[in-house]
């Protein structure tokens, strides 16, 4: 659970993750507004379908994958922008 | 250690031959170098591959041919005894062409050995529309493809996986790590020496050490006439499926990703993928599939092919010394289950052997 | 911009103070760094941070904003948000920006990447909920995001550190479990070589301890068999300390075992590592002055070898003035000078580092973990897998990653790599050094393939100075 220490100033930014609304702020990267906003779980891996969230926030993990506009990101890497369509990536197929 | 064949090299010729004499009942010793070797094995494009194999040489369009047919069961008993699947689809394959021109000039070689072949060669001509039902995705920059129902692709890294926990299984010694740096040749057999290793006594001995044979063919009287040459390859992210059938420069491979190559370049023992190179694959990958330019590129490789100066297999008993042979190829991915099979019959002198005379050594002499 | 004389990828204090010096110098220099504005790890996001996130970050963090106006006067190119992900024996430097690619040649390049955390395989750690130290810093200085009733555990100074921020924002962890056993306190009494500076370190640890005990924080030290459990996401903490089991509830865990050199690049180029004993890594290997085995590449700062912030901006200064010397522009008593200050600093720094190394050294069941622990966070690999293929003969990484794609995934094996080169040297008999690391390749992070094929020319030209 993360909670905001108030800078109440801030602009907010409104995207959708999977069709549902978020609001983040100016400033956030996509996985610290989806946090903020309780989504913990950003993907299903596409090995065993497994849930997965940011793990380390720098870039390094690759964990926070998400889609923007048909291309995956690190969600952590990535500026929340007002208008995203954020989805979870599609997991291909299924292992023998 | 004595053993009644040593093969030197643990990449997917060497095991696919050491599995093959393991089933027959024979003692085989595996010989691989460490992490560090060149290897082709672990750097391919997974392709098992008839179409424009031997449009110069029909027999080498027919030894490839019995080696795809082979290669169900093969993958079925390496399956069996892994417990892992070689994740085979041999459903066909494409070779996509960009010009009218060039699907034209293949097509005219292909009915060349089509002919040569008395009739029996399978491939299909398929125009952008035709192409376009089977593989949607395809951009319209395509002219189309050459279609070959044999034509195929497995993971090739299952493959080297399976052939040496099977390897293991059946009995065959594996030993890795040690790389071989002399064999002697005394009396009737072979004294091995390895690095850091106690040697090793054969009764035969079969070079299957990639580019490894250059340096030491010529002991055991090989000419070894072979060259690396450079390949690149990129694989993307794992994707939905995007692509039906492999095509001999791009296919989506049973994870998901997409692989894409390879390039060829002429410069020497050097593994390095360079920037430029990957671009242009990238750049044509795009023009065949334009949704792949959304694809995340997630590495790129450059792995060193074992040449032979016609781009044919070798299959060679040395003349010198009759209990060593050599066995090199630029497609085991393709050829493993005739390595695997009826090759095991001309290593084991049985009463009924393939024919290999056309990928002897003395080919190269002039 | 034409040619740089000097490319400095990575903006941290190794690369600020690096950079500002070579381009004080008269060098024409050109800084790359992924992040939205200079800073590196330790002050990411400090120049627009608010005067809250300064408060409970502390003076440490704010202690940057000279690095940060040094390198803003400095007669430079700075450009943000470039990921560099590709770096070559010519020394030609491909990156992308907002979606395009460049690619951009030095006579000179100085790798200033810093580090990343130590991988923390334990059972559970892939579960949502559970992340790094750091990343809950992370969250604090960009966004003022807090972690509410979290559970941090493992071993380091940052693990107090991000402690006491925490604590500063009035979020205090919900515990503290500490991995660090009475052998590591032993351990470090052999360092009398900059012991004093360690205690000075320890002391203010201790500092830190004590205004977490204020704020009654249960602590836990010795702790073993560390697991999150947990269906589909991490619901606790579970462990053993002083004999006893755990179970700790909590729907955050923050997990920390140190930091290791970010070697993607100086692995790509294939520059020559070492393995490194006291702090269980790889590190590339260099002069004194920061060069590497290609006399024309430099690295400097946590990428080199761990040695903190302080030490990255002395080494920074070092390489940039031995880079100046290289190029001609200054004699060698020239940059003795030029540097003597950073050099005598950065002796010292280090001089502390195997104090805190054997104070903090990970526990082996981290290094190694058991069987059933995932590894490999992108593949799914676990630790038996890798050892079921040493039993099957590899020796090393390259034929590992063949046989269970361990190191194949998204992060190139950034986070598996230590684990995987451990688990197999513990198998093998080898030692790390010989089992080696992966073969690192283009690109260090992927990109579009669009963006790839863009730079591809039918004619290929030679890079030249970066394009707009
Ligand atoms: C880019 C690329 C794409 C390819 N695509 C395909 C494809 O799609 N389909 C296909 O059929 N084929 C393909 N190939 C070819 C195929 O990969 C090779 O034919 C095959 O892997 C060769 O196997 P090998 O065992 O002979 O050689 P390698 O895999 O190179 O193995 C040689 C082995 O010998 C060992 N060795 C060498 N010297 C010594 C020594 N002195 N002592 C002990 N051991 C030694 C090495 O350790 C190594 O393991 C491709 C090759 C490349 C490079
Ligand atoms: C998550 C984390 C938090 C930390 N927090 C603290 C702290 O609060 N206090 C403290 O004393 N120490 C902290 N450290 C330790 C830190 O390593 C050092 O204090 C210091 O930041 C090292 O400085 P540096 O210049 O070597 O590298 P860094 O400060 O790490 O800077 C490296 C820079 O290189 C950039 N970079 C890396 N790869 C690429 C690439 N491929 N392309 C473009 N740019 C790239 C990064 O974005 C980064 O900005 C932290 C470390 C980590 C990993
Ligand atoms: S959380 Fe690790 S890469 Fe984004």
């Amino acid at each position: 659970m993360f909670e905001r220490i108030g800078h109440s100033a801030t602009a907010q930014v409104r995207f959708t993750f999977n069709g549902e609304t978020v609001i983040g702020n100016a400033g956030d990267s996509l996985a610290a507004a989806l946090l903020a906003a309780g989504h913990k779980v950003f993907r299903d891996t596409p090995t065993t379908a497994a849930p997965r969230g940011p793990f380390c926030m720098m870039g390094s993990c690759f964990d926070c994958l998400v889609v923007v506009d048909g291309e995956t990101v690190q969600a952590c890497q990535t500026p929340a922008q007002v208008g995203l369509v954020v989805t979870s990536p599609p997991v291909p197929r299924a292992q023998p | 250690m004595e053993t009644e064949f040593a093969i030197i090299g643990g990449g997917i010729v060497g095991l696919s031959l050491a599995y093959g004499l393991l089933r027959r009942g024979k003692t085989v010793c595996v010989l691989d170098e460490g992490d560090g070797a060149f290897r082709a094995s672990r750097g391919n494009f997974g392709l098992v591959w008839v179409q424009s194999k031997g449009l110069h040489q029909p027999a080498y369009a027919q030894w490839t041919r019995a080696s795809a047919r082979a290669y169900r069961g093969f993958s079925d008993e390496i399956k069996t005894i892994s417990g892992s699947p070689l994740n085979l689809q041999q459903d066909g394959g494409y070779i996509i062409h960009m010009s009218e021109d060039s699907l034209d000039a293949d097509r005219k070689l292909y009915e060349g050995l089509r002919s040569r072949l008395g009739g029996d060669y399978p491939f299909e001509v398929m125009g952008h529309n035709a192409l376009k039902t089977e593989e949607p995705n395809i951009g319209p920059k395509v002219a189309g493809a050459l279609y070959c129902k044999e034509d195929g692709h497995v993971n090739p890294l299952r493959l080297l996986r399976g052939l040496t926990v099977a390897v293991r299984h059946l009995g065959g010694t594996l030993r890795t790590g040690h790389k071989v740096t002399d064999i002697t040749p005394q009396g009737a057999e072979f004294s091995i020496t390895a690095e850091d290793a106690a040697p090793i006594t054969a009764k035969k001995v079969v070079l299957a050490a990639g580019l490894g044979a250059m340096s030491l063919g010529p002991k055991l009287g090989f000419k070894a006439p072979i060259r690396p040459q450079q390949g690149q390859i990129i694989i993307t992210e794992k994707l939905p499926k995007l692509m039906n059938r492999p095509n001999v420069e791009v296919r989506q491979v049973d994870e998901g990703g997409i692989q894409i190559g390879a390039s060829s370049a002429e410069v020497g023992l050097n593994d390095r993928e360079d920037v430029a190179t990957i671009a242009g694959l990238a750049a044509h990958a795009v023009d065949m599939f334009p949704k792949l330019a959304r694809a995340k590129m997630l590495r790129s490789w450059a792995a060193l092919r074992i040449m032979s100066p016609d781009g044919l297999p070798i299959y060679q008993r040395s003349a010198r010394h009759p209990g060593a042979y050599f066995v090199t190829c630029h497609s085991g991915i393709t050829l493993a289950a005739a390595h695997a099979g009826v090759l095991g019959d001309w290593l084991t002198d049985a009463a009924e052997q393939p024919d290999v005379s056309a990928f002897g050594e003395d080919r190269f002499d002039v | 911009m034409t040619r740089p004389d000097l490319i400095v990828i990575g903006a941290g204090p190794a690369g600020m103070a690096g950079a500002t010096m070579a381009a004080q110098q008269g060098m024409s220099v050109l800084v790359l760094d992924e992040q939205p504005a200079p800073g590196g790890q330790i002050f990411r996001n400090l120049g627009a941070s608010s005067t809250q996130q300064r408060q409970m970050l502390g003076p440490d963090y704010t202690a940057g904003q000279m690095l940060l106006d040094g390198l803003a006067a400095a007669p430079l190119t700075l450009i943000s948000g470039a990921v560099v992900w590709d770096v070559d024996q010519e020394r030609t430097v491909t990156y992308s920006k907002d979606g395009k690619a460049y690619r951009v040649k030095a006579n000179y390049l100085l790798l200033s990447t810093g580090a990343m955390e130590r991988p923390v395989p334990l059972p559970g750690w892939t579960l949502p909920g559970v992340m790094t130290a750091g990343a809950a810093q992370i969250l604090m200085k960009t966004s003022g995001l807090l972690a509410k009733d979290a559970v941090l555990a493992g071993s380091g100074p940052l693990l107090y550190l991000v402690a006491v921020q925490m604590l500063r924002a009035g979020t205090p962890p919900k515990a503290l479990v500490e991995t660090q056993t009475p052998a590591n306190y032993r351990a470090v009494l052999h360092h009398a070589g900059g012991a004093l500076r360690g205690w000075k370190a320890l002391a203010k640890g201790a500092r830190m301890l004590r205004e977490l005990r204020r704020a009654s924080a249960p602590r836990y030290t010795a702790a073993r068999d560390l697991a999150i459990t947990g269906d589909t996401a991490a619901s606790g903490l579970r462990f053993t300390a002083k004999g006893q089991v755990h179970h700790l509830e909590c729907a955050t865990v923050l997990l920390h075992q140190g930091v290791v050199p970010n070697t993607q690049i100086t692995r790509a180029l294939r520059l020559d590592h070492q393995w490194h004993a006291g702090q269980r890594c790889f590190h590339p290997v260099l002069s004194p002055w920061g060069q590497s085995s290609h006399s024309q590449i430099y690295v400097a700062g946590d990428g080199a070898a761990i040695a903190g912030a302080k030490a990255a901006e002395h080494a920074g200064q070092c390489a940039a003035a031995d880079i100046l010397r290289c190029a001609g522009r200054i004699t060698a008593a020239q940059r003795d000078t030029l540097a003597a200050s950073a050099k005598r600093n950065l002796a010292g720094e280090q001089a502390l580092r195997p104090f805190l190394d054997a104070l903090y050294a990970p526990p082996a069941a981290i290094l190694r973990p058991p069987d059933a622990v995932t590894v490999c966070r992108c593949e799914e690999v676990s630790a038996g897998d890798i050892r079921a293929y040493a039993r099957l003969g590899c020796k090393g990484p390259s034929q590992t990653k063949a046989f269970g794609r361990a190191g194949m995934g998204p992060c190139q094996g950034r986070t598996c790599g230590l684990t995987v080169t451990e688990v197999l040297a513990q198998a093998t008999g080898l030692s790390p050094q010989d089992t080696g690391y992966f073969k690192i390749r283009a690109p260090l992070k992927p990109v579009t393939l669009g963006e790839v094929a863009a730079l591809h020319s039918p004619a290929p030209q030679q890079p030249e100075g970066q394009d707009p």
